[in-house]
């Protein structure tokens, strides 16, 4: 590049020239560009950690929510090998439009689509698969796929004595549903929708309804204690940053000293102080506030997520906001002060305008924080106090329904980036200061 | 140099050779991984040389289907739960068992005839009968005490916190025969959606007492430390804390929920053969016998029943403690795995949501 722009009769022959002859601009972009090479060969190792370790597998975990082929494929466990299933079906799933009645001719592919489940022992997969659709079907496909050797013409009778369960409309949608690679049927889960046996969006059942009841609850509670750890917060960081350095120094210990211990420490710790027969209450009872019997309920409830929850991100606004309040110059305040500002306008406009980088920091990193945090709302949270991550941890441990927890977690993500988006226009991102 | 390859060699063989006789099983942990460190994993070594590495986790049906669908399994043998056990099966994530390699019955018995029905199916050996069953603290109720599982969702009578499992599993059962249902038609009324309505309603009346574990370790927890006056427990838990530990609890089996435990091998299983001898050893008579020495499970072969001794302290008698005591079996109910496989995702999203509101 620098051999042409030097030979090139465009550049311009009277701007700056280095020694050699060159144009002293092409010379530097030459120059900058090495530089920049050097730098991202430095910073080459770290994307590829982030990429490898990060970005990759939060993908593929994700793209589970619009996609669970186990219908359409089956892999064999040891060989890795991928065998396309049920293919005589979803061909005549795609011959007939939704809402067909199921023919002989359906019934056959079926029974095709079993026997080479049994074959390959995928019965329980696929079962699983359609399952999480039609709720109940699960043994079905385990019962028939065991029995699918001795199936004879007619099908729809040979299968139908098997169970006549399989008659059923809505397993028949579910099937049309799981033939295609791509769904967004976790999705709709995910906000307390499904579809209905003709294939229309509809709200599932009140009594079934749980996940946007949750989401809701989770931005509640969250914005909640980002104001309480802001509000408790504020005054520690402000005493911290205002004291001489020596005490300042010792109180920063008692801050960081609960940052530092374990998070479930720090958790069954509050079970202890506060449950029913815990330390708060028998304090109560014996400085007989409360009676023996009216001992008060401040965990395994909504209460109790927001006390330990406010307590364990205490430090993620302490400490953004001390290092924003510790160069503030006392001097400002002084000089509004003298200028006749009473404390509260000199607050007001003088000082608290310069910690908001903190403010925001802080807020961002104690709400971001708390939309995603589970131990401790699953060990004190009751059944009023789960979050919403506490469903998602339910599904990928529990009912192992991995597509509807990366559907969850993604909306959860999808959230968070809006705010954040948010955030950037109202207050700037160039304003945040972290530490 | 070449005294020195020769040695190296040796040694890296000697190492393989060490490392091929060891043998990873995983289980719950606790009092119930003793038990079978001391009847099952020492034994083993007695006899065959080999060391056996106790792997604990929360429920080993979890990081088994992990590790199978990884292709990456470090364990050989994992003791889970029947239904965990039938839905891995199926899924094709364990190595089938081929039941010709378990041993007959000290007294003869063919091994298939031996074991208790059901117990013995394509890749799972059962080992234990487990149960939970509820408990309550016995200086809490001075009075009058809770003898049925209508006792325990009747909170006028015997007043105080409850705490009860976070999952749909056992609740809905206990609920439905605490409202009066016989053990036998239980899973035929949860088919239906009043018989589903008739347990949710019944859970509602106790909804805001109860106090939710999810661990087998909380609930003797939850008891000792006053927090709930009654409790759904593990059987074997709850022995543990009043026979080992002393404390004041009293079992109740009236309403029991019981359910298979055992062995299965994971697809993959690093030391496959050796996993297999392993279970073969584990499943014998005696062996059965004598875990029942160390904590309250009764043992899945017929012929194991009247070997069950004293408990290790040498006093107790662990007859009255196990589930399968024919005076605990009076109001009973054997889980049903079936029923759950299929109903789970839809009863705990149910459930989830009903607890949440």
């Amino acid at each position: 590049m620098a051999d042409m722009t030097a030979t090139s009769p465009g550049a311009a022959p009277q701007g700056l020239q280095t020694a050699d002859g060159r144009p002293l601009k092409a010379a530097l972009a030459a120059s900058q560009a090495r530089a920049k090479r050097r730098a991202f060969y430095l910073v080459a190792p770290l994307l590829a950690f982030v990429l490898l370790t990060f970005v990759l597998p939060i993908g593929q975990l994700l793209s589970r929510s619009v996609s669970d082929p186990r219908f359409i494929e089956n892999v064999d466990r040891s060989s890795g090998e991928v065998t396309p299933i049920m293919v005589e079906l979803r061909d005549w799933f795609k011959a007939n439009p939704p809402g067909t009645e199921p023919d002989e001719a359906a019934y056959q592919a079926l029974a095709q689509g079993l026997a080479q489940l049994a074959e390959l022992r995928g019965q329980g997969d696929v079962g699983t698969r359609i399952n999480y659709e039609a709720p109940g079907t699960r043994s079905l496909f385990t019962k028939t796929a065991r029995r699918a050797d001795d199936l004879e013409a007619p099908f729809k009778e040979a299968i139908l004595d098997v169970d006549e369960d399989w008659a059923d409309p809505v397993l028949w949608q579910a099937m049309r549903d799981a033939s295609s690679r791509y769904t967004i049927n976790f999705y709709l889960a995910a906000l307390d929708m499904t579809r209905d046996v003709d294939g229309n969006i509809v709200n599932v059942p009140e009594d079934r309804q749980v996940y946007l009841l949750l989401f809701k609850r989770t931005a509640i509670l969250s914005v909640l204690i980002t104001v309480t750890t802001l509000v408790l917060g504020f005054p520690v960081a402000y005493l911290l940053a205002t004291l001489p350095l020596r005490y300042s120094n010792l109180l920063m210990i008692l801050v960081l000293l609960p940052f530092w211990t374990s998070l479930l420490v720090r958790t069954t710790s509050w079970m202890v102080l506060l449950q029913s027969q815990g330390v708060v209450n028998d304090l109560l009872v014996w400085a007989g506030i409360i009676g023996d019997d009216g001992r008060i309920q401040m965990i395994y409830n909504q209460m109790g997520t927001v006390i330990a929850m406010t307590h364990i991100l205490l430090p993620f606004t302490v400490l953004p906001l001390y290092s924003v309040m510790r160069p503030i110059k006392p001097s400002y305040v002084r000089a509004a002060r003298s200028l006749g500002a009473t404390s509260w306008t000199a607050f007001r406009r003088v000082y608290l305008p310069q910690t908001v980088p903190g403010i925001g920091a802080g807020a961002l990193l104690v709400f971001i924080l708390a939309v995603g945090y589970y131990i401790t709302p699953a060990l004190v949270g009751g059944s009023s106090g789960q979050l919403i991550s506490n469903l998602i941890a339910f599904h990928m441990q529990n009912s192992l329904n991995w597509s509807l927890a990366a559907a969850l977690a993604s909306l959860l993500l999808a959230g968070v980036l809006v705010l954040y988006w948010l955030y950037d226009r109202l207050v700037g991102i160039d304003n945040l200061k972290l530490g | 140099m070449k005294r020195t390859l020769i040695l190296t060699s040796a040694l890296v063989a000697a190492g393989v050779a060490a490392q091929a006789e060891e043998l990873a099983v995983m289980s719950w942990g606790g009092a119930y991984s003793k038990s079978q460190v001391e009847a099952y994993h020492k034994p083993f070594t007695e006899k065959t040389g080999v060391t056996v590495v106790d792997v604990v986790a929360d429920n080993p049906a979890t990081p088994i289907k992990a590790q199978v669908e990884a292709g990456n399994v470090t364990v050989d043998v994992a003791d889970v739960e029947y239904a965990d056990a039938m839905a891995l099966c199926d899924e094709g994530l364990l190595e089938e068992i081929d039941p010709s390699i378990l041993a007959a019955g000290a007294d003869g018995t063919a091994a298939m005839d031996d074991f208790l029905p059901g117990a013995v199916t394509d890749c799972f050996v059962a080992t234990i009968v487990f149960s939970t069953m509820y408990a309550y603290d016995d200086t809490v109720f001075t009075g009058e005490k809770p003898t049925t599982i209508a006792d325990f969702f009747d909170l006028e009578k015997f007043p105080g916190k409850r705490g009860l499992r976070k999952t749909p599993k056992v609740n809905l059962e206990m609920a439905l025969m605490a409202d009066g249902v016989a053990p036998d038609e239980v899973y035929d009324m949860l088919e239906t959606d009043e018989g589903l309505d008739r347990a949710f309603a019944k859970l509602d009346t106790i909804k805001d007492s109860v106090v939710w574990w999810e661990a087998g370790a909380q609930p003797p927890q939850l008891l000792a430390d006053g927090e709930v006056a009654m409790t759904t427990a593990y059987n074997g838990r709850i022995f543990a804390a009043a026979v080992s530990e002393g404390k004041p609890f009293v079992s109740v089996f009236n309403g029991q929920v019981y359910e298979y435990d055992g062995y299965v091998i994971p697809l993959g299983a690093p030391n496959k053969d050796l996993a297999m001898e392993f279970l073969a050893f584990a499943t014998q008579t005696q062996q059965l016998a004598d875990q029942a020495k160390w904590i309250s499970y009764g043992p899945a072969r017929k012929s194991s029943g009247p070997l069950v001794g004293l408990f290790e302290d040498g006093k107790t008698e662990m007859g009255p403690y196990m589930p399968t005591a024919e005076q605990n079996l009076e109001v009973a109910l054997p889980s049903n795995f079936e029923f759950w496989a299929d109903r789970n995702v839809e009863l705990s999203e149910r459930f989830n949501a009903w607890l949440a509101n």
